[in-house]
């Protein structure tokens, strides 16, 4: 052998930190080469972006305060929502690498278990970021308007990023528990499509019956989207921002370990 | 340092009320190559994801370069390489990619894991096709970069599980000639297979197991002596000669077959019987049409000591008019 290897030689948890780099470039590719999730990522908010404010428009208008619009309305409705959908694939990911020979060799190299989920959870970020940026350019040309700051534009940042996050680890421990990717599918729509839709994501709560309305007012996607919203329209902010921050940090802090332990439990038998 | 790099010692598992692995016992010796023969079932697979520490097991000692599987499992994965049934490659990535992330994930430098990479595409002749994803890639090449893969940090210890199950004959013998340079670099091999011919071709070592225990152990050739001596095949011209031949060789004859008009004699020592044989041949002026000498295969040993026995060419016609 001509070349003669070099190894790292650092702390265990600077190894695992380069592992992940690693690995989130490898889900990165992933994203990019997987030409039809690609284009999901681009098409669908912008599908939805318009028949939701083409379809509800006109009678949701009736319902809201004097002078708002519905499309400013819904854009932080429809972003969220499609926040909680994208970070769904990282259940897809996780499963599917799962039921590859893939994991084995991982398992058995002297990487960091970990490093795996954290690859598919951060590349995630990634390309839900990219799905907002494009919902926000064709909101633009569709005539939405927001008199946000600079400062509250990297608080929304900050909330969605932070949000998305709770979610793909999440939607990791689904990835983990489903036996199979059409399984996974399934489970994470009966999970989040009724935590989108009951919510004040694309109406608002006073024309939901009562016991909707409890619910509805009281989950996380209802006070990130209130967050975001007042934030962009300038509305109250209330105390929506602070719960949003502590149920995406709540639901990190239980899901982390959660999907971990259940991972390593999994690939371990 | 320890000659055996490779421990086992009575290890057990069971998948619940199933027994797979009924106190196994074996050692591989420093860059020597052990072929665990034995069929589907056997306990071979569990055997090597328990060597590569990807499952626990109920009890016994598993050592891997004096480290132990169970509580040094770290170390145990930075001195192995691992080509499993299934191509452990990453389809969506190239060849090059998959090189590269997992020369890191071994924790190699940048530079190290590039140049390793690059490297190992030329000697495993992957070169043209780098720069495609694995998706694209043949049965042949996928088998070839998995084993690059496992081979990127260099580790001194491999484990193959059937690395050539589902290849076609010319691929097998690629990734033979693969095998046996890395045997001559030192490395040290624990070969899983269905195949006789390939425990015969490379192996130092066999040892046979069936229903997670070990019926058989020695190097390929002591094994074969086990089942059987070497055999002399004579064939001849007509019936006659054939019937003459049989008085000629009177106990000698361990099998003879009168459709084929074919005799076997038994041969201990090739100089002094063959010799024997054709002289007492010769001076009953019989005359022969072919012979040969028949080694007994692998296939021999295992049908012999698993219990089952051969089907002969004679028996199956036998009962093939049967059914008629």
């Amino acid at each position: 052998m001509a070349v003669k290897l070099e190894f790292e030689k650092k702390p265990k948890f600077v190894l695992t930190i380069l592992d992940s780099i690693v690995m989130v470039r490898r889900s990165s590719l992933h994203i990019l080469r997987n030409r039809d999730q690609l284009l999901g990522t681009f098409f669908q908010p912008i599908m939805f972006l318009i028949l939701f404010s083409a379809v509800f428009g006109g009678a949701v208008e009736l319902a809201l305060p004097e002078g708002v619009n519905y499309l400013n309305f819904l854009m932080a409705g429809i972003i969220v929502q499609t926040l909680a959908f994208g970070s769904t694939t990282t259940a897809i990911a996780v499963c599917y690498d799962l039921q590859k020979g893939i994991i084995d060799r991982f398992s058995s190299l002297p990487m960091s278990d970990l490093s795996v989920l954290n690859g598919h959870t951060v590349s995630d970020l990634f390309r839900n970021g990219i799905s907002t940026i494009v919902m926000l350019l064709a909101g633009l040309l569709l005539g939405f308007r927001s008199g946000a700051s600079i400062t509250d534009w990297l608080i929304i940042a900050g909330v969605l990023i932070l949000f998305t996050y709770a979610f793909s680890w999440l939607s990791a421990i689904i990835g983990i528990y489903a036996k199979s990717v059409e399984g996974v599918q399934w489970l994470t729509f009966v999970i989040v499509f009724p935590l989108t839709f009951a919510s004040t994501a694309f109406v608002p709560g006073d024309s939901m019956t009562p016991v909707l309305r409890v619910f509805a007012e009281n989950q996380p996607i209802t006070h990130v989207v209130e967050t975001i919203r007042a934030l962009m329209l300038g509305l109250p902010l209330g105390n929506s921002a602070v719960l949003a921050v502590l149920w995406s940090v709540a639901i990190l802090a239980v899901s982390m370990p959660v999907a971990a332990w259940l991972y390593r439990r999994k690939i371990s038998s | 340092m320890d000659e055996f790099v490779i421990k086992i010692k009575n290890l057990r598992k069971s998948y619940g009320k199933n027994e797979v692995l009924k106190g196994v016992d074996f050692k591989v010796r420093r860059g020597k190559m052990l072929a665990l023969l034995g069929p589907n079932g056997a306990g071979k697979t569990t055997t090597v994801r328990i060597l590569s520490t990807l499952l626990p097991f109920d009890s016994g000692e598993v050592k891997v370069n004096g480290f132990d599987v169970k509580t040094e499992s770290d170390k145990v994965r930075q001195v192995i390489g691992l080509t499993g049934q299934s191509a452990s490659v990453d389809e969506l990535l190239t060849g090059r990619e998959n090189l590269n992330m997992m020369g890191r994930l071994y924790h190699l430098t940048p530079k190290s894991a590039k140049e390793r990479a690059e490297e190992l595409l030329k000697e495993f002749s992957l070169t043209n096709a780098a720069d495609r994803t694995v998706k694209t890639y043949s049965g042949g090449m996928r088998r070839r970069l998995d084993l690059a893969v496992s081979l990127i940090a260099t580790p001194p210890i491999i484990f193959l599980d059937e690395p050539t199950t589902g290849l076609d004959p010319r691929s097998r013998i690629a990734m033979w000639k693969i095998i046996k340079r890395l045997l001559k670099d030192g490395t040290t091999i624990l070969l899983t297979t269905q195949y006789l011919e390939e425990a015969d071709q490379l192996a130092d070592q066999v040892i046979v197991i069936d229903n997670g225990v070990v019926i058989a152990e020695g190097t390929p050739s002591e094994l074969k002596r086990k089942v059987g001596e070497d055999r002399l095949q004579l064939n001849f011209k007509d019936e006659d000669s054939f019937k003459k031949a049989e008085k000629v060789l009177g106990n000698k004859a361990v099998d003879s077959d009168i459709s084929e008009l074919n005799i076997s004699v038994v041969i201990y020592d090739i100089d002094v019987d063959v010799k024997q044989v054709l002289v007492d041949l010769s001076k009953s002026g019989i005359s022969l049409q072919s012979l040969a000498v028949q080694k007994p295969t692998l296939d021999d040993v295992f049908l012999s000591i698993t219990g089952k026995q051969k089907v002969t060419k004679s028996e199956a016609e036998d009962l093939k008019s049967q059914e008629k």
